[in-house]
């Protein structure tokens, strides 16, 4: 059997161009990635200009210093990649031209209308954003990534000023000194509490009448409302931010999105890599008419089958090697994990293998079996990446069923498990590729009896 | 010797063999010919051990070496490593001694380490036959082996398969082309519908026909087959 692996490598070896296929297209998937994953920490790039005058800033009196231009640029830049423009202009020409995603624009009159928020006569603050929606799934994207935005935007502005307000009416309940905003004289205000208890003097040390009744009356006003009152200070919080996430994990432990994103390129490059060569491999014994004479001898056809996934699981092993060690320098790879990697790599290449010898067995001609792989191979890999809830419950059961069928999920599993101490257990998924190469390496078996018949 | 008694083979309970009786001796050149689906093919996969049987027996004096119709070889590889990897795969316990002995037989000596992909067809068929020699087999079996080849290669191929025969190895071939069935055959074996309709020299099967002097050994052979149904 060796003897036909050593064949088989002397054909790839005279075969250039597969071989520059089967070296490049790692080493270009692995460069790919690692630039996608390195390279702004997944932030999307934002055009930023501020037309609020640089000096100006707005105190919402809460005791947390002042708002301006620049702590909006702050808020905002925690969240993406932000890219200072000097125009509107040039931020409607980047747009355009697909440089950053969106453009946001700080109007002017920013912040009068902020300060309105706190006066008697409300403005509602507008900002203005500009977006290139050329394709829906970029639209989504800006549209997903604007609400989340302003979204939280409203919920820091709802927080400050539902503080500003419960400080208003605390200073309504006790009373102090209130500084009036843009005038600047300070005032002092006597407070529900301290007003209650002078009308309870005075009601004390006045003669029983009408005029006492009425007091009374007073007095047991400014303490029901000041009893109100304190109802309303944690009513305020609860407005600012009605609703609080409490996140509960309930699935298992998941693997980080940059070691996901590694595990689906090995995954995919496992998979074409090792069914197309399996599968060209295995057809090509027969476009030589090399099939007969082989299996007639002391090989046999499972001897030849097994042969062939011996192949498959070297090229995986190779290609997906160097995938990672390309990917080295731009992500973190837990290499201390080899024992795990190298077992999910060699269990996944055998599945495909074996999945890959299938469709070699029923073709009888190289590019016949190419065609065939590639057509099967793809689809597969797209729905096995369909991530639930965004199907509907049936649809998704049918794909759950559909990708235990086939070896791309279980390898997705076992790679990600290999790579990341944090995903799932290997154990599953191993077996479950283990399954999978029995039965493809029976249905092989079968196939190529009915073609020696 | 090779002996045949009573072969008998169905695909799908269709019959392609029925009840097929033959000897070969050392030496001897057996062309086995008749129409399209009488039966040859299957004949030789079974003597050649790819088929079995459904009835009958087969007595084989040593190793039995099959050449398929089409070339069966690794365009890629060079002659050589052909030479060299079926030699592995039949288990030939001295490899490079074989592999020298088909190179200097075939005498392709000068072209072992060309690919087959730049050979001739003739050159192509003469590395196919000798993959079937490697193991020095007593009976060799050639399934049309001049298919394909201009008049020139079908001569030497037929230098070469002559000269295997006089060294004693027994040579069982299928073929379309009569002449090559009555210029080299010594015994000719005639199939029609699985049968085995004919088993003698060239000059046997002219006697059989009446009136077959003056026609050439086709027309005999069409007019056989005619007379007896076919």
């Amino acid at each position: 059997m060796r003897w036909l692996l050593l064949k088989d490598l002397q054909i790839l070896r005279r075969s250039p161009l597969i071989v520059a296929l089967l070296v490049a297209y790692p080493v270009v998937i692995g460069v790919l990635i690692g630039f996608a994953l390195s390279g702004d920490e997944g932030k999307p790039k934002v055009a930023f200009l501020n037309e609020v005058e640089e000096e100006e800033a707005f105190d919402l009196g809460t005791g947390e210093g002042e708002f301006g231009a620049e702590q909006a640029r702050e808020e905002l830049c925690k969240r993406v990649e932000c890219v200072d423009v000097d125009s509107r202009s040039e931020a409607e020409e980047m747009v355009r031209d697909g440089e950053v995603l969106g453009a946001l624009i700080l109007p002017p009159d920013l912040l009068d209308q902020l300060r309105s928020l706190t006066s008697l006569d409300p403005e509602q603050p507008v900002v203005d954003v500009l977006v290139n929606e050329d394709d829906p799934v970029k639209a989504q994207l800006v549209d997903d990534r604007i609400s989340a935005l302003v979204t939280e935007a409203n919920l820091i502005l709802s927080q400050r000023i539902s503080g500003q307000a419960a400080d208003y009416i605390d200073l309504l309940i006790e009373g102090g000194t209130f500084s009036i905003p843009l005038l600047g004289d300070d005032v002092d205000i006597l407070g529900l509490a301290r007003a209650a208890e002078i009308l309870n003097g005075i009601e004390r040390e006045m003669e029983p009448g009408p005029a006492r009744d009425a007091l009374g009356e007073v007095a047991e006003f400014a303490q029901l409302a000041q009893e109100n009152l304190d109802f309303a200070l944690p009513l305020l919080g609860a407005v600012a931010q009605p609703i609080e996430v409490s996140k509960i994990v309930v699935s298992d432990a998941t693997a980080s999105l940059d070691t996901f994103a590694i595990a689906v390129a090995a995954t995919v490059t496992l998979m074409f890599v090792t069914v197309l060569l399996v599968a060209g491999s295995l057809a090509l014994e027969r476009e030589e008419n090399a099939f007969t004479r082989i299996t007639r001898g002391a090989v046999g056809p499972g001897g030849l089958l097994v042969e062939k996934l011996a192949l498959g699981v070297v090229a995986s092993l190779a290609v997906t090697l160097v995938m990672l060690l390309v990917l080295t320098p731009f992500v973190s790879i837990a290499w201390e994990r080899i024992g795990p990697i190298l077992l999910a790599i060699l269990a996944g290449g055998a599945a495909f293998a074996a999945f890959g010898a299938a469709i070699g067995s029923a073709t009888r001609e190289v590019r016949a079996s190419s065609l065939l792989a590639f057509m099967v191979s793809l689809p597969i890999a797209f729905l096995s990446l369909v991530p639930s809830g965004t199907v509907s419950a049936t649809a998704f059961d049918l794909l759950e069923i559909f990708r235990a069928l086939f070896p791309f999920h279980p390898a997705l599993d076992a790679i990600e498990s290999g790579l990341d101490s944090a995903a799932p257990g290997i154990g599953l998924p191993l077996l479950h590729l283990a399954i999978l190469v029995a039965a493809y390496g029976l249905l092989a078996r079968l196939a190529l009896r009915r073609f020696a018949a | 010797m090779i002996e045949v008694r009573d072969l008998s083979h169905s695909f799908s309970g269709r019959p392609a063999l029925r009840g097929v009786s033959f000897d070969a001796r050392p030496g001897e050149l057996l062309a086995v010919i008749g129409p399209n689906g009488a039966g040859k093919t299957t004949l030789l996969s079974i003597l050649a051990g790819i088929r079995t049987a459904d009835e009958g027996s087969i007595q084989v004096p040593g190793e039995v070496g099959w050449v398929p119709q089409q070339a069966a070889l690794y365009r890629r590889l060079t002659v050589d490593e052909n030479l060299r990897l079926f030699a592995r795969l039949e288990g030939v316990e001295d490899v490079d001694g074989a592999v020298d002995r088909m190179l200097e037989q075939t005498g392709l000596r000068d072209r072992r380490d060309d690919q087959i992909v730049t050979l001739s067809g003739g050159n192509q068929q003469r590395v196919n036959i000798a993959i079937g020699l490697l193991s020095r087999p007593a009976v060799l079996l050639l399934d049309e082996p001049s298919t394909g080849l201009d008049p020139r290669q079908r001569e030497r191929l037929w230098e070469f398969v002559l000269g295997l025969a006089g060294g004693g190895t027994t040579v069982i071939y299928t073929t379309h082309h009569l002449v090559e069935a009555e210029r080299y055959g010594n015994r000719l074996l005639v199939l029609a519908d699985g049968e085995d309709v004919f088993d003698g020299t060239a000059a046997d099967l002219h006697a059989a026909v009446p009136d077959s002097d003056g026609r050439d050994f086709e027309a005999a052979f069409v007019a056989f087959l005619r007379e007896r149904g076919h």
